[in-house]
């Protein structure tokens, strides 16, 4: 039996630096969940299918239970933990996609939550850094943004809506800071 | 704000945490607990032989490894068969790990505990078992046949017979002007929550007390079994069900093996342990549902009017009972539906085979005993060449026959007595919600696309909230915030939410007032459990019971102190006034404090409660005979007997007779389940339920090769739907306030998913002129089933049937 090789590694989770020293066969999913202790990453199936476990690895979503930890090295990281922004007080503001979860009964059990919360947070960050949050959300972006996760409580019907519901929000966000300017 | 709450959408306050990572499921807790893994049977039936550890005692960071050897007193004897049933005349359960014989694949041989979770793996793959095989039953029809048996002492492998019956069905049937005889099946799928099981365990060595963690749905048996199985008393056990990632079912058995097995390691190592089931061992080792055999024999007069029924139903219960006959009984009394079937005979053959155990899944029984009812309704009109609707609308029960009696046995033992309804109204909004006469129209239209269009519909009644009791707590604190608990858990279903609404309600207090504590037996003792869809029914009666106890005595002490009768007395935002005169009042968080008096003040609003703070009533005592210190009540709610949910369901299909690809295009439904306490979260309990329909109609089954493997044993291969796969959803509502409990309450959690492969089988038969008895159906089935010549050729009334080109652009 040979001795697992462990690394240190340096990875920014949510913002903060952090280091920590992992077996090399680690997955990334338990490295988060078990060594950093941000145990909203959830792992649903371990083979990368239901996308419970999705984290944004420099703000790209990523299956973290097909990931080994020290292949993070060096970057970032977001985990449903890091969702919320600091807004202009100081404090920290919900994600618009994680209200809209809330307000259009979007999760039930919440265990597949945090994989379709990071993975339509990014969508709808790259919509807008791509210009594109001033136009109406089609159902073909939505039907892209929540087509990847299994979630065997709500039928999806209002996970579709909260898609919305967020790029709608954020829409008349970037009209009001248009219309201010 | 107001703090009638009662019907409104109120938001869940389950999401604040759920939706910022901050949940607390089974895997979070524990961070430094040891890990349990364990070694399962690779067979489906075996002998053990031998077990050698010796290749696994080397690895670093190895803590212990159990076999059956090691276990001792009730803990070496068979798991409980939880739910005994006189016609139950062969229940067979496993032992927490395997004793002599491995029933099915998946099944718990070894349990290795280690440092963390890999290591353990690690370990147990270092473990050497010899098995002698031994042949091996997959599936009901092997079962029937009984070449082998699954159990020794069982050759015919029925490991019960149900039977009930209503009358003389052969008299009638030979009576009847027309009868129909067919056989249809059902496979097998399976709850497969997104967070499997999982339990953690910890033991107080100086308090000898162990708490256990499981995701369960029913702490408190949970908590009873661990107690009777370890042999501790009961008060040195708590079980708390933390944050669960759903359930559908599949943890309301209990004990699983790992509840008991990861308790004793953590005893015996005086250390946290926990075990997370992952999702290979989900799918082995935990349980499945739904593969029945249906033979059915109808009669029916001139105008499609059901006059017998008889049917026999062989029914898959996998290895073990533990669950008894619940599913057999829930198909046996829930077939009949919402129709008036003269005679009934049902007769319910439990059979033994090599593979997971059946006990429930959402809908337990219902979705099969709803398919063979529904089809045989199909089957009449195309018989006698009646629409499909009208030949249901001429057998529902109609309004003015309320209470009905079906003359049946239910689950919990009791009649089933439909205690209220309106089928004719279901009906008559499912034909209108789905536009049901104009589907002539659209498959013109489907067809003009190249597409073939058909139209199903079923319909269910649904017995929920079976008793024997919930019960609930309502304490309201100086603070004034209020303290509800009640011992049934939470999977997903907003309990926190409805449970504070009720409260809030009843008590006239803001809903923020009110927090909830569902499914921790060291708040709440007495409880049953989550499933048939008694969660509202039950512990919703029983918490707004105990709030109308609380309401009580507080309007009693406020009388008092402002002089006035209880009468005249109500509760509105948290403040008890006199009626008509405002400002006469008092905060009911200061009625808390008067309600228990003090001989010490801690703080401010205590020394209102102290024996010098005002003249007192020197003839009685501090606390009346009879009464308790104390705002609070704890009151519970036990039915006479169950009452009946109903809905309809109606699909339209296209298919594309190049691919078959079977798209579901519309989907609705009406759903009544009495009183409503809050509609999003009702109508979200409908949308899952239909995605469930959905897939166990046309992706999901389980793969068991002749040997006993689960060919499809990852989410790879067992077809869930995802968003892709589900259709939109039109709901009606209709409210039927059920008689027997105070808030009027029915069952909401399983009704969507029961008529989902009914309407869509009846609906693909519609589209493709073509008998489907089996369901799920794949594209490949429908392929080969269209082109085949012995295929069953079906005509409807209700639309004319397009030329169906059969295969030439295949």
């Amino acid at each position: 039996m040979t001795v697992d090789l462990e690394r240190t590694i340096s990875v920014t989770v949510n913002g903060v630096p952090r280091e920590a020293t992992v077996p090399v066969r680690r997955l990334l999913s338990d490295a988060l969940r078990h060594e950093l202790g941000l145990t909203g990453t959830h792992v649903g199936c371990e083979h990368g299918v239901c996308g419970s476990c999705t984290v944004l690895v420099e703000g790209v979503p990523v299956r973290s239970c097909l990931m080994l930890a020290v292949q993070v090295d060096g970057q970032s990281v977001t985990t449903v933990e890091g969702l919320s922004r600091s807004n202009h007080q100081g404090g920290q503001v919900l994600h618009p996609v994680q209200e809209s979860f809330r307000e259009c009964h979007a999760l039930q059990c919440g265990f597949c939550t945090p994989g379709l919360l990071t993975t339509i947070a990014a969508g709808l960050d790259a919509r807008r850094a791509a210009g594109r949050d001033t136009v109406e959300i089609t159902a073909e972006e939505v039907d892209e943004l929540v087509g990847g996760n299994l979630c065997r409580c709500t039928g999806y019907a209002n996970i579709k809506k909260a898609c919305r519901h967020a790029a709608e929000t954020m829409r008349a966000e970037t009209m009001r800071a248009a219309a201010a300017r | 704000m107001t703090t009638k709450l009662f019907g409104e959408p109120v938001r869940r306050r389950e999401d604040a945490r759920l939706i910022i990572g901050q949940g607390r499921y089974l895997d979070d807790i524990g961070a430094d607990a040891h890990a349990a893994a364990f070694l399962r049977s690779p067979y489906a039936h075996a002998r053990v032989v031998d077990i050698d550890v010796t290749g696994a005692l080397d690895v670093e960071g190895l803590l212990a490894i159990y076999t059956y050897a090691d276990l001792t007193g009730p803990l070496a004897e068979p798991l409980p068969v939880l739910i005994p049933h006189p016609q139950l005349t062969h229940p067979r359960t496993g032992y927490p790990l395997a004793k002599d014989v491995v029933q099915h694949v998946g099944e718990a041989v070894v349990m290795v505990v280690a440092t963390d979770r890999y290591v353990a793996e690690d370990a147990a793959a270092l473990i050497e078992v010899t098995y002698e095989e031994l042949p091996v039953v997959v599936g009901v029809d092997a079962a029937r046949a009984a070449l082998h048996a699954v159990h020794e002492d069982v050759p015919d492998n029925v490991a019960a017979r149900h039977h009930q019956e209503t009358g003389d069905v052969a008299v009638a049937l030979a009576a009847s002007a027309h009868t129909l005889s067919f056989t249809q099946y059902v496979e097998r799928s399976a709850a497969m929550p997104m967070e499997g099981k999982g339990v953690h365990a910890r033991w107080d060595a100086d308090d000898k007390a162990l708490r256990v963690y499981t995701s369960t749905q029913a702490s408190t048996s949970v908590r009873a079994a661990i107690a009777a199985k370890l042999q501790l008393s009961l008060e040195k056990v708590e079980v708390i069900a933390p944050d669960v990632g759903g359930g559908f079912g599949v943890k309301i058995v209990h004990p699983w093996p790992e509840e008991l097995l990861v308790p004793m390691a953590a005893i015996a190592l005086g250390h946290e342990v926990k075990w997370t089931e992952d999702r290979r061992e989900h799918f082995i080792s935990s349980a499945h549902e739904r593969q029945q055999r249906q033979e059915i024999t109808v009669g029916y007069d001139d105008g499609g009017r059901v006059t017998a029924l008889d049917v026999h139903i062989w029914h898959d219960n996998g290895a073990y009972t533990p669950y008894g006959i619940i599913i057999p009984i829930v198909t046996a009394t829930q077939l009949v539906g919402p129709y008036a079937v003269p005679v009934y005979r049902v007769q319910v053959d439990s059979v033994f085979t090599n593979t997971v155990i059946v006990t429930p899944y959402r809908g337990a029984g219902r979705p099969q005993g709803c398919f063979a009812m529904e089809r045989t309704m199909d089957r009449i009109a195309q018989e006698r060449g009646i629409d499909r609707a009208e030949v249901r609308s001429r057998n529902l029960i109609q309004v003015d026959q309320f209470p009905y009696d079906q003359h049946l046995t239910f689950q919990d033992g009791r009649p089933v007595i439909y205690d209220s309804g309106d089928y004719v109204g279901l009906m008559d909004k499912l034909k209108a919600l789905i536009d049901w006469d104009s589907v002539v129209e659209r498959r013109a239209d489907a067809e003009a696309r190249g597409r073939l269009l058909g139209i199903g519909m079923a319909m269910y009644v649904e017995g929920t909230g079976p008793g024997p009791y919930e019960g609930g707590h309502v304490q309201v604190l100086g603070s004034g915030k209020v303290l509800v608990s009640t011992g049934l858990t939470s999977q997903g279903q907003g309990h926190e939410t409805v449970f504070a609404q009720l409260v809030a309600s009843e008590l006239g207090v803001p809903m923020e007032d009110v927090e909830v504590t569902t499914g921790d037996t060291r708040r709440f003792g007495y409880a049953v459990g989550t499933f048939a869809s008694r969660a509202a029914v039950m512990s919703g009666n029983a918490v707004a019971l105990a709030a109308r106890g609380v309401r009580e005595k507080a309007l009693r002490i406020a009388a008092d102190v402002l002089e006035a009768e209880p009468a005249d007395l109500v509760i509105e935002d948290g403040l008890v006034q006199v009626k008509g005169v405002p400002g006469t009042s008092i905060p009911l968080r200061t009625v808390a404090v008067l309600s228990n008096p003090l001989r010490y003040a801690f703080d401010e609003a205590a020394k209102q409660a102290t024996q010098f703070a005002g003249p007192g009533d020197n003839s009685k005592p501090p606390v009346a005979v009879g009464d308790a210190p104390g705002l609070e009540h704890t009151d519970y709610y036990s039915p006479i007997r169950s009452t009946f949910a109903s809905g309809a369901h109606a699909v339209v299909v296209e298919i594309d007779p190049a691919t078959w690809e079977i798209d579901v295009v519309q989907y609705a439904v009406v759903h009544d389940c009495g009183n409503v306490v809050n509609p999003m979260i009702v109508e979200g309990q409908v949308h899952g339920g239909v995605a469930q329909g959905v897939g166990g109609a046309l992706y999901e089954r389980m793969a068991y090769d002749a040997d006993g493997q689960l060919q499809n044993a990852s989410f790879m291969d067992f077809l869930m739907p995802y968003a892709s796969e589900v259709p939109p959803v039109v709901i009606d509502h209709q409210e039927t306030a059920s008689p027997l409990n105070p808030l009027g309450l029915k069952g909401a959690g399983e009704a969507g998913v029961i008529p989902g492969s009914a309407a869509i089988a009846s609906a693909i038969e519609d589209a493709v002129g073509r008998r489907i008895a089996a369901m799920p159906i794949s594209p490949t089935e429908l392929y080969d089933l269209v082109r085949s010549s012995a295929a069953d050729r079906v005509t409807n009334t209700d639309p004319t049937l397009p030329t169906l080109n059969t295969g030439a652009m295949a």
